[in-house]
């Protein structure tokens, strides 16, 4: 009696979307290997039953090289051999390779199903494959599919009673490769054709010279669209609908409140020279909507539409190969440029994703070099937001620093920490180009998840500092890191209560910044300090999961003495 | 090996972890390669196998001994 069944396959052959397809899920789909690296779990339903589906993180063998591998190998063996079923996904394109982990499976006798996905894109790279003969060698039932847009997938769940362990004898590495190399030659009949555009792309981006001048070219369009977009959209859209729409029903309410007594100090908090200020009134129904919805939203969105088309077209290993000989320095290798981007993003997703890396050393420089050098989305919007209106000056410096830092601290933590890391060892997948329909969802599915899980976070926030000052109960903390933050930083001692909020949201704080009237250089050395400090709780948690308490004590160790450092050089060098 | 050129691989010196990382890969003694590529400074190396690219760091590049045809 089949009771789960397990996604299991090479890393990038679309297991994801499989499995967004049999469950209706929603998972996170990508075009680089290790996207996924935690189980996904979701319920199909088969007549009247309904069985669990896991999607597993992608391997390439039942020896795994990686925690996210690790963690994919075991839990198979945890269950009962004949209440489980394995749909075992295979990239069609790229058969050869797909096999070897399908045999192993075979061998320790796990009942299967063999899904061949990716079948659109086989036609035009010449390659065709005969899927009875295939069925008939490997003695399991085998679909065709294209799981992006939904084909075979109904074939797919109805064979999946039919999936059964079959006799097998344990086969040595090169036996397994032999076998292989036979069932290829069977099955698999490749056409002679010319190289297609795409293909002199995907090569021109994996040779040095022409691959320099493409990344140069691709970062520097996207950093260019993902302002461009956010920009228009505030300039065009937000802006006035939160001046000429909303600030008036606002006014309204201030008038009503009697402007002041503690719910206007609330919800409207202080009116700037008679009048609400969105960026400075600090209340809930002014700032705190503005911030996160006409300074921070667009960003979010823009940035995830960028991400998603760079990473679901195959583009970010090509940037890994690049970048491996810097990110070597640091202790890593080109391939941790990847949870890098995503921390751009949020750093929750790009500490979590640090699992695709092989060793606990790399997880911890990498994890800890995101948290300190690497801005989230919200906060670089509000970097952008603060400090772009004085020059765009000082927000390339704050990148300058921000960069140099996590480069300078990088190379510490490489000399000074025990063990060496791993080398780069990377599949390059092909370029491909999803449906607008599949770009679509990701990039709504990430902005719900920001809209759900920041959102009242930042309402949070802001309600508590509101409490905070009116009842002046953050007086003694301020008096106590006064000295620091005035002595060293050159910040005025209400900043105290601002840094500390980052540790809630890194979005309000630098929106509580905003309200204390502080110089360009003041603000400058504020923004940096509070993106090398300690991260936002949500990135926290994660990183006490994923590195635990001793590790996460050193990483916070690492960043309080990195940003008194930093601060105080950058206030007393800058005049 | 010079870019373009094509090998077989003799052996994988370094231990049984990196010989099944490069096996479940495809690349194990035997196996016809095709160089594609290298970075300067001791970048990576990418091979064509079979039908996959495959980017390998500088110093397991060197573990990997073949024989050029």
């Amino acid at each position: 009696m089949i009771k789960n069944i397990f996604l299991i396959g090479n890393p990038n052959v679309g297991k994801s979307v499989v499995f967004s397809r049999l469950t209706g899920v929603k998972v996170i789909a990508a075009n680089y290997p290790g996207t996924t690296v935690e189980i996904a779990k979701g319920f199909l339903s088969i007549g009247e039953e309904r069985l669990e589906v896991s999607d597993l993180p992608g391997t390439y063998s039942l020896e795994p090289s990686s925690e996210a591998e690790r963690v994919a190998v075991s839990i198979l063996t945890k269950y009962p051999k004949d209440e489980i079923a394995i749909i075992n996904i295979l990239d069609a394109t790229n058969l050869e390779r797909n096999l070897y982990l399908t045999l192993q499976l075979l061998e320790e006798g796990y009942p299967l199903i063999v899904c061949l996905n990716m079948c659109d894109d086989i036609q035009h790279r010449g390659i065709s494959i005969d899927i009875e003969k295939l069925e008939r060698l490997l003695g399991v039932p085998v679909v065709p599919t294209c799981a992006v847009t939904g084909y075979g997938i109904k074939i797919l769940i109805n064979k999946i009673k039919e999936a059964k362990p079959t006799q097998k004898n344990k086969l040595t590495h090169q036996g397994r490769w032999q076998e292989i190399g036979s069932i290829i030659e069977q099955v698999q009949h490749l056409s002679h054709r010319h190289h297609t555009f795409r293909e002199a792309l995907e090569d021109a981006s994996v040779r040095p010279f022409t691959g320099l001048i493409m990344a140069i070219g691709i970062v520097f369009f996207s950093l260019k669209l993902v302002r461009y977009l956010a920009e228009s959209a505030i300039n065009k859209l937000l802006d006035p609908l939160f001046f000429n729409l909303y600030q008036p029903i606002l006014d309204n309410l201030s008038r009503i409140l009697g402007r002041s007594g503690f719910l206007h100090h609330l919800l409207i908090g202080e009116l700037i020279n008679g009048k609400i200020d969105f960026r400075q009134s600090l209340g809930l129904l002014t700032t705190a909507p503005y911030v996160e919805f006409a300074m921070v939203l667009p960003y979010v969105i823009s940035f995830y539409i960028v991400l998603t088309i760079l990473e679901d077209a195959g583009y970010l290993p090509r940037l890994a190969i690049l970048l491996d000989n810097l990110m070597h320095q640091l202790g890593l290798h080109g391939f941790a440029i990847i949870p890098v981007l995503l921390g751009f993003g949020c750093n929750v997703p790009g500490i979590l994703s640090t699992r695709v890396l092989e060793s606990k050393r790399e997880r911890f420089i990498a994890s800890t070099l995101i948290s300190i050098g690497v801005p989230c989305v919200a906060l670089q919007a509000m970097i952008i937001g603060l400090l772009g209106s004085y020059s765009g000056f000082y927000v390339g410096g704050v990148y300058l620093v921000l960069f140099s830092v996590w480069i300078i601290l990088g190379a510490i933590l490489n000399r000074f920490l025990k063990g060496y890391s791993p080398e780069l060892l990377l599949d390059i997948p092909p370029y491909r180009f999803p449906p607008f329909e599949v770009l679509a969802k990701k990039i709504y599915f990430r902005i719900k998840v920001f809209l759900i899980e920041a959102v009242p976070i930042v309402f949070l926030g802001v309600f508590l500092v509101n409490i905070l000052v009116f009842f002046r109960l953050f007086d003694i903390v301020t008096n106590i890191f006064a000295p620091i933050v005035t002595g060293l930083f050159g910040l005025p001692k209400e900043a105290v209560l601002s840094l500390a909020i980052g540790f809630i949201r890194k979005d309000v704080a630098a929106g509580m910044l905003a309200t204390l009237g502080l110089s360009v250089k003041q603000l400058f050395i504020a923004v940096t300090v509070l993106s090398i400090s300690f991260p936002c709780m949500a990135t926290f948690a994660v990183m006490l999961k994923e590195l635990g308490l001793k590790d996460l004590i050193k990483a916070t160790a690492i960043m309080v003495i990195t940003s008194i450092v930093i601060g105080s050089i950058l206030n007393f060098t800058i005049h | 090996m010079k870019t373009g050129q094509k090998a077989r691989v003799l052996e994988i010196l370094g231990g049984p972890g990196l010989e099944n990382r490069l096996m479940s890969m495809g690349i194990y003694p035997g196996r016809e390669i095709t160089k594609f590529s290298h970075f300067a400074l001791r970048g990576p190396v990418t091979i064509k196998i079979g039908r996959s690219v495959v980017a390998i760091g500088h110093g397991m590049a060197r573990k990997i001994i073949v024989e050029a045809e």
